[in-house]
């Protein structure tokens, strides 16, 4: 074992803040993924608060058609790249080396600097309120409205890099992810005996490693416009914008299922726990993660039937996104199957999952009807677009991950959470939700076009968006509600056993919160809903040695784990430099800036290639290598 | 749950569940992505294709034969690359290193081609910023580039560690094989930019 060249001793910080930031443990960075995005959610939830008080009345004048523009665009951008995205990433990070029976991911230093480069991406987006103006052409940020002359600012700019870091973050994880599901499974845990939370995050991992690169590219191309005077989107010199659209929806509709799919493994995890019984056609549910996940890259254009394609492109993506139905039905039918006839438990994680099974319906419906470009075309730019993302990305999405959050809060804090405040807390997200964003169907509908910052009197548009706002107020409630259970529970709570809801799944065989090593023994698979199973055997008598979480403690020294590291988080911080420096382009200052971030990322990367993941243990030094 | 025998040591020796070790995959998984990077780039270039408004155009600007001797540097270090990796297995760490440094030394070659190519095309007036060709095509060549300096960097640390003491042994076999997966990828991106963008670009017909 070489040692390294230049001696910066190893962290050792068991506690205390430094131990965050020097961690590595899956489960803490899931902590951290999960804790950092539900702040930001919060935030593009204020974002959204503000754009409901301006469209409470008409001709309300509470804020500029400027700053109206921003908001939105910030919304959408937060809630997308910095709310959904890395929630789902926490559980990621938490539960799938649980479920699948590992100590830890595949690499654990890669996972940390995911973490800390998508802070590093959330803090260039969200600094732009502050330095002179956030990004205002939507989340989608069309050219030629993000070109250097239509948009002078440097909030474009800002949008950009934040989105090239985030991608940064998301491919890491994502190759993370794909490694550790593919190559750490438990003995005996085959592809088809994998939970179901475990194969829509691979799913998902493999199609942010396809889909990022494409959204990548965009980027670079809007960047060297804005920055070096390229001609990419730029009309005079024959540059056709529409390419902008085309390559954003390649990456944008399979970022769709990169939103909805982690809440879909969820959900297939809550039910069967909360049904006692295995979850109905296992292996279908797979068939249709994967076509899912296949055909998201074949539909992109039902986002741009009204920018005349031809008929004959219409037509064709007109099939492709209703064929797209088929298996998302093909799933929503095997919710139906897995809690039918079962003994159900209506505790708070089923009730989000059954909320999220009936919003998720709903948004699918409508989704069906922007299929068809006839009617889409009488529906695009409108709040009836507004209404089905909301039903699908909150009502889906977010309902899925408050079913998750609750459903293994009491694995990753030790701690129950109360159950009458969770109940009140989804009946009142249910019913808010429906408030706010059902009348939007009605307002689309009417021709209520998206994005605008007031509108007249005489439209009849006033009624329903005065209830929207009324109900996203009652939203805003309720999250209050939600963080007060969380923290007090979090604090206070009732101290959780290691498996309180007789689930079926491998992470519930080990003790709440997991220790450190997670399994002392690493399990050896035999079916699929091992740990059901294994309580069945257990109850029938039939004699196995038992498994982690039953008083079994290693021998010291006996479980090798990777080592806390400084070296991630320096890359990041060097990552965060440099993107704000670029962004400013022309002033010396910020060019040293940028030059100083590129050196502060070479020597992290450098020190992290040369630390090796686990010093030599001392005792054991004569058998090492 | 029966017992899996427990692992003394985690880390690179951990038995993995498809076999092939964790880096190999994450090498595979990384160059799925590129092939998007670079497939998005590419139909940048060909969505464009003709559509400059003023010249030069490429075929004002190519030389065939240039390239054509720059492409060849470039499969021939891939051969190097191979003969490199042979070496190592089977323990002879002398060629192993002579084939290492001819590696970079070609992949070098390449990049001076480049560098003279992109001179040559500003004193014929091609700018990025000249026209869609020019913006297009030196964006997909320059990102191109900018992979084949990083596979000289990684194969010269290589060389560089080598001379450690128990650098390169045929059990770090796996150093090598992930740089060399790399640097054939990066190869065959090339082959696809130089049939599509320069041959297919010249010549009437395609």
């Amino acid at each position: 074992m070489s040692t390294m060249p230049f001696a910066i001793p190893r962290p050792v910080h068991p506690t205390g803040v430094w131990s965050w930031i020097t961690t590595i443990d899956h489960k803490r960075i899931g902590i951290l993924y999960g804790v950092t995005a539900f702040i930001l959610f919060l935030t593009g939830g204020m974002e959204a608060l503000l754009i409901r008080a301006q469209l409470v009345q008409a001709e309300q004048d509470l804020i500029s058609p400027e700053i109206f523009n921003q908001l939105f665009t910030m919304h959408g951008t937060t809630m997308i790249f910095l709310a959904v995205m890395p929630l789902s990433a926490a559980f990621f990070n938490f539960v799938v080396p649980l479920q699948i029976g590992a100590r830890d991911v595949a690499f654990p230093r890669l996972n940390a600097f995911s973490f800390w480069t998508f802070l590093a991406g959330a803090l260039l987006l969200k600094i732009s309120w502050i330095t002179g103006g956030a990004p205002n052409a939507g989340w989608f940020s069309y050219a030629p409205l993000t070109g250097i002359t239509a948009n002078p600012g440097h909030g474009i700019d800002l949008w950009v890099v934040s989105l090239q870091v985030l991608g940064v973050a998301s491919l890491a994880a994502a190759f993370n992810f794909i490694v550790t599901i593919v190559n750490m499974r438990a003995p005996g845990m085959s592809l088809m005996r994998m939970p179901m939370f475990t194969w829509m995050t691979l799913l998902t991992a493999i199609l942010l490693v396809l889909a990022f690169p494409v959204i990548t590219v965009a980027l670079i191309e809007l960047m060297f416009d804005r920055t070096f005077g390229m001609n990419f989107f730029n009309v005079a010199a024959g540059a056709q914008p529409i390419l902008w659209q085309h390559l954003f929806w390649v990456f944008g509709h399979p970022e769709v299922y990169i939103l909805i799919l982690p809440a879909m493994g969820i959900v297939s995890d809550v039910l069967p726990a909360f049904s006692k019984k295995p979850l109905f056609g296992y292996g279908t549910m797979v068939v249709a993660g994967v076509v899912i996940a296949f055909m998201g890259w074949m539909v992109w254009s039902h986002h741009m039937f009204t920018v005349g394609l031809g008929p004959v492109a219409n037509s064709v993506f007109t099939f492709t996104t209703m064929m797209i139905a088929v298996p998302t039905g093909i799933k929503v039918f095997n919710w139906l199957g897995t809690i039918w006839g079962g003994s159900l438990n209506f505790k708070t994680p089923m009730l989000f999952a059954l909320g999220f099974v009936g919003m998720f319906i709903m948004g699918g419906i409508s989704g069906v009807m922007h299929a068809v470009a006839a009617s889409d075309a009488q529906q695009q730019d409108t709040y009836f677009v507004v209404a089905h993302i909301h039903y699908v990305l909150f009502g889906g999405a977010l309902m899925g991950i408050f079913a998750g959050i609750y459903f293994w809060f009491p694995k990753m804090t030790g701690k129950m959470y109360n159950e009458g405040l969770g109940k009140v807390q989804f009946w009142s997200m249910l019913i808010a939700q429906n408030i706010t964003f059902f009348p939007m169907h009605f307002t689309g509908l009417d021709g209520m076009p998206r994005r605008i910052y007031t509108y007249q009197e005489n439209m009849g548009w006033e009624f329903w968006s005065l209830i929207s706002t009324i109900g996203s107020l009652m939203l805003a409630a309720s999250m209050l509600l939600f963080v007060y259970n969380f923290v007090n529970s979090w604090r206070n709570g009732e101290k959780a056993s290691g498996d309180p809801w007789d689930a079926r799944t491998l992470e519930w065989s080990i003790a709440s919160p997991p220790p450190e090593y997670n399994f002392a023994v690493i399990p050896e698979v035999t079916d699929r809903d091992e740990w059901w199973e294994e309580k069945q055997r257990r109850r029938i008598g039939v004699p196995v040695p038992v498994s982690g979480g039953s008083g079994y403690e290693p021998e010291e020294h006996s479980i090798h784990l990777p080592q806390p590291s400084y070296w991630p988080i320096v890359v990041s911080i060097g990552l965060l430099i440099a993107g704000y420096g670029v962004v400013y382009n022309g002033v010396i200052y910020n060019f040293v800036l940028a030059a100083a971030g590129v050196l502060i990322g070479m020597i992290g990367v450098y020190a992290w290639a040369l630390e090796p993941v686990n010093d030599p243990d001392p005792d054991d030094e004569h058998s090492s290598h | 749950m029966a017992h899996a025998p427990s692992m003394p040591h985690g880390g690179e020796h951990e038995a993995t569940s498809t076999g092939l070790s964790h880096r190999k995959l994450l090498m595979w998984a990384f160059l799925g992505s590129d092939c998007m990077f670079f497939g998005a780039l590419i139909a940048t270039y060909l969505v464009y294709q003709g559509k400059s408004l003023v010249g030069p155009f490429p075929e004002d600007v190519f030389s065939i034969p240039v390239t054509s001797v720059s492409t060849f540097v470039l499969l021939m270090s891939s051969m190097s690359m191979v003969l490199s990796y042979a070496a190592l297995t089977r323990g002879n760490i002398k060629a192993y290193r002579i084939w290492l440094a001819s590696t970079a030394i070609l992949g070098a070659t390449f990049l001076a081609f480049q560098v003279f190519e992109f001179r040559d095309f500003v004193q014929h007036g091609l700018t990025p910023r000249t026209n869609l060709f020019g913006t297009t095509f030196f964006t997909l060549t320059g990102f191109h580039g900018a992979h084949v300096t990083l596979g000289v960097i990684w194969l010269l640390s290589l060389l560089f560690h080598s001379f450690r003491k128990g650098g390169a042994s045929p059990e770090k076999e796996l150093e090598l094989d992930l740089a060399a997966l790399y640097w054939h990828f990066v190869d065959v991106v090339w082959i696809v930019i130089f049939t599509v963008i320069y041959l297919f670009g010249v010549f009437e017909g395609f």
